[in-house]
């Protein structure tokens, strides 16, 4: 059964070529069908692998070799075990329903576009697979990258548009900064281990020094900061909403973002010999997830909230790994992939019925006329806030229950920034959803429930955000996490935390009692009488997100720029080019200077001759004196 | 005579030569200058030729060395006219065009 392990990246594969190279001549059904039909065959098969992997445990195959150097061997080969079967579901089964979901989203677009974007997102899918699958870091790294470009090609998808092209820039640029650590730390392993192969590196890892240990964790980290966006680098993913809504969803959701939480999860046996680098690990997510709160509260913006509640919900899975719960922040992933997915595609029905119109000052009383989007939106909210028994309740449970047996302190801040994250979730459910509307007359007139094709995932999503959280019920309160079962001979050095019942449930009490009572503040405030002056004060600050994009363009972007037309004035223009130009100059000059010789003077030319006799017979002379002489010198 | 004032007489007489040929203006002076040149070279051969012969037949009477070089003065005297003979019909085809035998007029060859 593991032999079709390679169908599995295969057929998205094929999939792009087909949709690239014949966009210009297939049909948006034909390209929409190929796109979501390879993507669903991949699915298929990933749940016979996920099946295998069940009964059987994991296998390693082995294709040929990718890089055969003397002493370094890197094989093009595929793990699947219990942790990448899963990822394999979540991504191929997610990604289907978002490419259902983008056949009616992106239908005004003609017909070469549609199937140039069907051929980036089929091209993403494979590079994640890649990614999950792949034996050795070098692997993953190849998806890594695959999905920075695809994630580029797809934010600036609209590419006519110059501010589009700005953010994917941003996007890839803040990614390759994250993947230079990336490559330093699979350099560091090659330098010590020889080997980047998973096996091989956490099987030898008492090999390894101390310093050695903490490096290639924290330049790992490193990578995982680009590219799942936590601070330093997170403000490409709020800019990365000029993509279309569904790519927002796979990519900035589900997928692409996670792509740290995997590789931090799969190398958990490097993280828990370093107590640096999870210390690190858990104060970055921490703060990110603070801080991303707090400026979503204040936008205005539909798909920024929400990007924001993205960046917030990273740093909880990373403060999950930085604490040791490697399965609560793999479980977080599943559920946050189905209530975000969920979010941001009911995003993208109300964009679709406003025709394009993104502010939720001008929207309201949504309710009546996009009643399936409503629904399924406001059972997303009720998940995102860890609200019992949806999914997210138990995935974000798990996270602070082993935050505060490390460190109540983090359990304190993680409660504030849930409290936050259902605040500003309601807000924005209210704002759009409650309330009377807001928009212009024309407006009202097109409002509708948008296509099947579109509701279809909503209400699949909505299902598993309802009932995705039961793998994972602790035994506090009466289940058996057979998710953590699952997952347990890949994650061997998660922490086991005993602690006494009634602490857990009285965590669980404090938390969603936090939660409700933000909510229901939210509702009271924002459905009645909403927001729509521009915010002043702190809340100014907040809707500018925190200058920290200002910060950047004085800190990073200026300097380099300046660096950049120096070199171009001064370097290049008079250094090289005066070069290059100036034997050009000089041939000519030269030149010049011996057609002089050419004045027809008969006595000249006598001249030159008899000068030139004098100085063959001066070094001839002797032997040749003058001459063996001159060489000598050389 | 002791070879030095040979060499001298020679040396002198090809310098006039030569700046003879660099500094006059008409071409038949110059192609006598150079008549000069080819001439001094042929007294310092001749003179050569003596010297050897002088100090080889010390030491045996019956040798013919330093033959060779007078043998080379006859053929530059056949290559001296037989250029003096084309050069003159150059000037002499040059004259009928111009009609000057001034090197300066001859800029011709500039472009």
């Amino acid at each position: 059964m593991n032999q079709l392990a390679y169908l599995v990246p295969l057929l998205p594969l094929i999939g792009f070529l087909i949709n690239g190279l014949g966009r210009k001549s297939l049909s948006k059904s034909v390209i929409g069908f190929i796109g979501s039909g390879s993507v669903l065959l991949s699915f298929i098969i990933s749940i016979i692998l996920f099946v295998d992997v069940k009964n059987h445990g994991g296998a390693i195959t082995t294709y040929f070799n990718f890089i055969d150097a003397d002493k370094l061997i890197i094989p093009f080969a595929f793990q699947i075990d219990q942790l990448s079967s899963l990822f394999l579901l979540i991504i191929t089964g997610v990604g289907f329903l978002i490419h259902v979901y983008s056949t009616a989203y992106m239908h005004e677009e003609e017909p070469q576009h549609f199937g140039r974007y069907f051929a980036y997102l089929n091209l993403f899918i494979f590079s994640m697979l890649l990614l999950v699958m792949g034996a050795n870091y070098v692997i993953m790294f190849i998806g890594w990258e695959g999905v920075g470009l695809c994630s580029y090609l797809l934010i600036g998808f609209w590419f006519k548009n110059d501010n589009y092209n700005y953010a994917a820039k941003k996007a890839f640029i803040m990614n390759r900064i994250g993947d230079l650590g990336f490559l330093l730390a699979i350099f560091w392993m090659i330098a010590k281990l020889g080997t980047v192969s998973y096996g091989d590196v956490f099987a030898n890892v008492l090999k390894l020094s101390s310093t050695d240990i903490t490096v290639i964790t924290v330049l790992l980290f490193v990578g995982a900061m680009g590219k799942s966006a936590q601070i330093p680098l997170y403000t490409w993913l709020p800019d990365a909403m000029a993509g279309p809504t569904p790519v927002s969803a796979l990519i900035h959701a589900a997928t692409m973002v996670t792509a740290g939480i995997y590789m931090i999860a799969r190398s958990n046996a490097l993280y828990s010999l370093s107590e640096v680098a999870q210390h690190l690990v858990a104060v970055i997510g921490l703060v990110t997830a603070l801080f991303a709160a707090t400026i979503a509260i204040k936008q205005n913006d539909i798909k920024k909230v929400l990007a924001y509640s993205t960046v917030s919900q990273l740093g909880y899975m990373f403060l999950g790994l930085g604490v040791g719960a490697y399965t609560g922040a793999v479980f977080h992933v599943m559920t946050h992939a189905f209530f975000k997915a969920l979010l941001f595609l009911g995003a993208g029905s109300v964009i679709h019925a406003m025709h394009h119109e993104q502010d939720i000052r001008k929207m309201g009383g949504l309710k009546k006329y996009l009643p399936i989007t409503h629904i399924t939106f406001l059972i997303g909210c009720i998940a995102i806030s860890g609200i019992p028994p949806f999914s997210g309740f138990f995935s974000k449970d798990e996270i602070l229950a082993a935050a505060y047996a490390k460190n109540p302190v983090y359990w304190g801040i993680g409660v504030a920034t849930a409290a936050m994250t259902a605040f500003y979730m309601f807000r924005l459910y209210a704002t759009t959803f409650l309330g009377k509307f807001r928009g212009t007359h024309d407006q009202e007139h097109h409002l509708h429930e948008s296509p099947n094709a579109m509701t279809f995932p909503l209400l699949v999503l909505a299902l598993l955000s309802v009932i995705g959280g039961f793998v994972g019920v602790p035994e506090v309160l009466g289940g058996h996490h057979s998710l953590h079962e699952f997952l347990s001979p890949v994650l061997v050095t998660e922490v086991q935390h005993e602690s006494v019942h009634s602490t857990e449930y009285l965590l669980m009490g404090i938390s969603v009692a936090v939660a409700v009572i933000a909510i229901i503040f939210a509702i009271s405030k924002f459905s009645k009488k909403p927001q729509l002056e521009d915010a002043e004060g702190f809340g100014k600050v907040l809707e500018n997100k925190w200058y920290v994009d200002e910060l950047y363009d004085a800190i990073v972007v200026k300097p380099l720029g300046s660096i950049a037309s120096f070199f171009k004035n001064v370097v290049e223009k008079s250094g090289i080019d005066g070069a290059v130009n100036g034997v050009g100059k000089f041939v000519n000059y030269s030149s010049r200077q011996l057609r002089l010789l050419q004045n027809g003077q008969v006595g000249s030319y006598i001249l030159f001759m008899v000068l030139a006799i004098i100085v063959i017979v001066l070094i001839w002379v002797n032997d040749g004196y003058i001459y063996r002489f001159i060489i000598k010198l050389f | 005579m002791p070879i030095q004032y040979y060499i001298i007489l020679s040396l002198a007489l090809f310098c006039i030569g030569i700046v003879g040929v660099l500094t006059r203006r008409n071409a038949i002076i110059i192609f006598m200058c150079v008549e000069l040149m080819l001439n001094a070279v042929n007294l310092l051969l001749v003179a050569f030729s003596k010297m050897h012969y002088g100090l080889a037949h010390v030491s045996n009477t019956a040798t013919t060395t330093g033959s060779e070089a007078q043998l080379f003065v006859f053929f530059i005297m056949v290559v001296a006219a037989a250029e003096v003979s084309v050069g003159l019909a150059i000037i002499v085809m040059m004259y009928r065009n111009v009609h000057s035998v001034d090197v300066n007029f001859l800029n011709r060859l500039k472009n």
